[in-house]
């Protein structure tokens, strides 16, 4: 398909509901259809809006908006960020709305009841396979249990914590120590 | 109920929040984040309804941060308040990340960006383990529930699961014991 922004929402807007869980699900299949099929980017474009949707704040799944923006500047981003969210919002939407009709029914309380525990190991692995993931050895997962002891302990502001994280990191690299 | 908490936020507040929540998290953990500002910080909700809100967040196909915004935004606003809340999420940071990418064109390979990053990454990672300890300690201290819980973190960390079937498989099964015994 030539890279127009409807032919760029046609692609992610089916690529919306395969985020289960987080944007990292649908990474694969987004190659698959924008560098493979498509040839809208070369595989090293693709690869470097990657890791820069890692580096930047925000919901990860921005990477389609960047891609968008790539391929075919503001009305390709514009499409793209509606195709990836805007099914799943509408979905989520419907949800938050029929909760708070039915609120107290006995399969919603089943449903919260049964999905907290999978929820709560769901958040444990995420952050077990960023950890992983972490460069820097020790120096960052020592970093990363100390943050999390000290926001569960004090009323500490999270942007002074990852602040502080930043310029010790810059400060033992100065110090040659990683 | 609500109401006796704190003053419900206007869709302009909920999108400032929103805007903040989503530009100053990087490395993940918004969910984290959202915690401390609005059960922790601001009242608005409880830990509970939070918590709730989180898991089906998490079941749902969508981002989970974009999911939990439009979640909290509505029940704080109701339509008004969920979109401003998904605006908030998305609309600036969308920008920044375009301005970002446009600035690496220019700068790339600067290498002690990466490790201030790298550092800024591990801190916050403490956000969303935080985050995963208090909903594991609201976990009712049953057999079951624990199982659940063990079992979702071992599918998705070792055998490496794909999500969805993640939470088909061992989301139904929890939710068929909870619907029995409710």
């Amino acid at each position: 398909m030539p890279p127009t922004a409807l032919s760029i929402l046609i692609v992610f807007l089916p690529l919306s509901l395969a985020t289960i869980g987080g944007g990292q699900s649908a990474i694969a299949d987004m190659h698959r259809q924008i560098v493979d099929v498509n040839h809208w980017l070369t595989a090293t474009q693709f690869v470097d809006a990657f890791a820069i949707a890692r580096l930047a704040p925000g919901p990860g799944s921005l990477l389609a908006t960047l891609i968008g923006w790539q391929i075919a500047g503001f009305w390709g981003a514009l499409a793209a960020t509606v195709g990836i969210f805007g099914p799943t919002a509408v979905l989520i939407y419907a949800v938050s709305s029929l909760w708070s009709r039915y609120q107290g029914a006995r399969i919603l309380i089943a449903l919260e009841a049964g999905l907290r525990p999978v929820a709560a190991g769901m958040i444990l692995a995420a952050s077990y396979v960023l950890i992983q993931a972490l460069d820097g050895g020790w120096f960052a997962r020592s970093l990363a249990l100390l943050s999390t002891a000290l926001l569960m302990l004090t009323p500490v502001n999270p942007l002074l914590l990852i602040g502080a994280g930043a310029g010790c990191f810059v400060g033992l690299h100065m110090l040659a120590l990683i | 109920m609500l109401e006796t908490k704190a003053q419900r936020p206007t869709p302009l507040q909920l999108f400032l929040i929103f805007s903040r929540i989503g530009l100053t998290s990087f490395g993940g953990g918004l969910s984290g984040w959202m915690l401390r500002e609005f059960v922790q910080r601001r009242r608005l909700l409880g830990e509970d309804e939070f918590l709730n809100g989180l898991a089906i967040a998490q079941a749902l196909p969508g981002v989970n941060v974009t999911n939990m915004a439009i979640w909290i935004g509505y029940k704080l606003g109701g339509r008004a308040g969920a979109i401003a809340s998904w605006m908030g999420m998305v609309v600036p940071a969308a920008i920044v990340i375009v301005l970002i990418a446009s600035a690496f064109a220019s700068i790339s390979g600067y290498e002690l960006s990466h490790v201030a990053l790298n550092g800024a990454a591990a801190a916050a990672i403490g956000l969303s383990l935080a985050m995963g300890l208090t909903a594991a300690r609201r976990v009712p201290r049953r057999i079951f529930p624990i199982c659940v819980m063990v079992a979702t973190f071992i599918a998705v960390t070792v055998l490496h699961w794909p999500l969805l079937w993640t939470v088909l498989g061992i989301g139904s099964l929890s939710v068929a014991v909870a619907y029995r015994q409710a």
